[in-house]
C-alpha cells in the first residue's frame, strides 16, 4: 500500500487491523485507538481519499490502497490548513481525539465544500468523540480550516 | 480477535467455492459490524471471505419503477446517488443517516441486511418498500427475508447480489436514534403506492417486521391521526437499557405519525 505518499510493503497476520499496522509496523502513532466499538473516531484515516475507521478495517483490506494519516498532512513542516485552524482556534485540549477530528474535518470539507454550514459540520462529526472541548471550538476550527482549504 | 484465514475473491463463483471449502467461513462485506463483533470475540470464523473485490455486486441503476442497488454499494454511495435521491428520496436519506460518515464509507446495503441487526435501518426500507432481495440462487421477497434476530432466509453459501426497490408515490423514514451509535431505538419506514400503504418497523422487536395494524389503519385514511387508534402490543417489543417495551411501543406510533406527515 501507499502510506503518506510512500510505497510500503510488509507481511502481516490476516487479523491485523489497519490501525495496528500503522502504529506498530510503521510507527505512525498519530493515529489513535480510543475505543473498541468503532464509535470514537480517534483512528480515522483516509483510504483512497475517503475517511475510514482504521480500527474497523483489516490491514490486508487496504492492500494496494492509498492511505493518508495525520502524519501525511503537513508539507515540509508547514501544517495543513485544517491542522493550523485547530491550533489557532483552540480546537483541542488533551489532543487525543485531534488526529481523527482533523482527518474527519478534511473529509467533511472535501464532500461539502469550503462553505459547509454549522449544522452539517456538527452532524458529520457524530463519529468523532471528544471528551474535553465540548465541540464548540472544534466546529469553529473546522469552519476556519474549510475557508483556508478553499482559499 | 482470534486469527482466521483471509481471502479476497473477485467473482461470486469464487466466493461460493471459498465458503464451501471453509470449515466455518463467513463473508465480509463492509465489515462495520463484523469486525467489531470479531474483535470482541463474539464471532470467530475460521475463514473470512471478502466480497469487496467483486465488481458486479456494486452500483446503482434505475429501470422504470425499480431502483436496483448492488449488495456491495456503500451507504455513502446510496446517500449521494442522484438516481436514488430522485427515485426514492427517503431511501437516500435513510442511508445518509446510518452510523457516521466513516462507517458509511465502508458499510454496505448487503452487509446490513445479511447481518439483520434488530436495530438496523435498511431492513425497515426493504420491508416498507416491498423490495426484493436478489441472491446468486433466487429472489426473496422482503417480507420473507428477515426471519429472526440476526437471522435471515439466506443459506450459508448464498450471496446477496442486489436489492430491487420499487419506487413509491410517497415514502418517508423516521427513526428515534440512539445518540451514541445512531442505531434505531425505533425506526419506521412508510410507503404509499397506488393507494396501498406499507409500513416497515425496525428496532422495536427481534427483527424488522411489517406493521400490519398500522397499515390497516392507514389504508384508506393516510393521515397521522389514523395512527392514534392503533393498539401496538408490547409482548414482542424489545426491552433494554435504551428503552422499555412500553416506550418502544409508544415510539412506533410516534415515528409512524412523523413518517406519514413527512409523506404529505
Amino acid at each position: 500500500m501507499n502510506v503518506n505518499g510512500e510505497s510500503i510493503s510488509g507481511e502481516v497476520e490476516d487479523r491485523m487491523l489497519l490501525v495496528e499496522f500503522l502504529r506498530e509496523h510503521l510507527r505512525l502513532t498519530g493515529t489513535h485507538v480510543g475505543c473498541d466499538t468503532s464509535q470514537c473516531g480517534a483512528c480515522v484515516v483516509h483510504v483512497n481519499g475517503v475517511s475510514v475507521k482504521s480500527c474497523t478495517t483489516l490491514a490486508v483490506q487496504a492492500e494496494g490502497g492509498d492511505v493518508t494519516t495525520i502524519e501525511g498532512l503537513a508539507i515540509n513542516g508547514e501544517l495543513h490548513p485544517m491542522q493550523q485552524a485547530f491550533k489557532d482556534n483552540h480546537g483541542l485540549q488533551c489532543g487525543f481525539c485531534t488526529p481523527g477530528m482533523v482527518m474527519s474535518a478534511i473529509d467533511i470539507v472535501n464532500r461539502n465544500g469550503s462553505d459547509v454550514d454549522e449544522a452539517t459540520v456538527r452532524k458529520e462529526l457524530e463519529g468523532n468523540i471528544c471528551r474535553c472541548t465540548g465541540y464548540h471550538n472544534i466546529v469553529k476550527a473546522v469552519h476556519a480550516g474549510a475557508k483556508n482549504m478553499g482559499g | 480477535m482470534y486469527n482466521f484465514s483471509y481471502q479476497k475473491v473477485s467473482s461470486i463463483a469464487d466466493a461460493v467455492d471459498a465458503i464451501q471449502k471453509a470449515e466455518d467461513g463467513k463473508f465480509v462485506a463492509g465489515g462495520q459490524t463484523m469486525l467489531p463483533t470479531m474483535k470482541h470475540r463474539l464471532a470467530s470464523p475460521s475463514d473470512v471471505i471478502d466480497l469487496g473485490g467483486i465488481d458486479e455486486l456494486k452500483g446503482i441503476s434505475v429501470d422504470g419503477d425499480t431502483v436496483t442497488i448492488g449488495a456491495m454499494t456503500t451507504h455513502a454511495e446510496v446517500a449521494a446517488s442522484s438516481d436514488v435521491q430522485g427515485a426514492i428520496p427517503a431511501l437516500a436519506n435513510l442511508a445518509g443517516n446510518i452510523g457516521d460518515p466513516a462507517v458509511r464509507n465502508r458499510g454496505t446495503l448487503g452487509g446490513s441486511i445479511a447481518n439483520n441487526d434488530p436495530a438496523a435501518d435498511y431492513p425497515a426500507a426493504v420491508i416498507g418498500l416491498g423490495a426484493t432481495v436478489k441472491t446468486n440462487k433466487r429472489e426473496i421477497s422482503g417480507d420473507e427475508f428477515f426471519t429472526g434476530m440476526f437471522e435471515t432466509a439466506l443459506e450459508d453459501d448464498e450471496v446477496i447480489t442486489a436489492v430491487l426497490f420499487p419506487k413509491a408515490d410517497a415514502s418517508a423514514y423516521m427513526k428515534f436514534e440512539n445518540p451514541a451509535s445512531r442505531y434505531a431505538i425505533v425506526g419506521v419506514f412508510v410507503a404509499s403506492s397506488g393507494g396501498a400503504v406499507k409500513v416497515g418497523v425496525t428496532g422495536a422487536t427481534a427483527c424488522a417486521h411489517r406493521g400490519m395494524r398500522l397499515e390497516e389503519a392507514l389504508n384508506g385514511n393516510f393521515t397521522a391521526d389514523a395512527v392514534d387508534g392503533v393498539e401496538i402490543p408490547i409482548e414482542k417489543m424489545n426491552s433494554d437499557i435504551h428503552a422499555s417495551a412500553e416506550y418502544r411501543a409508544h415510539l412506533v406510533k410516534v415515528m409512524t405519525k412523523r413518517a406519514v406527515e413527512a409523506c404529505s
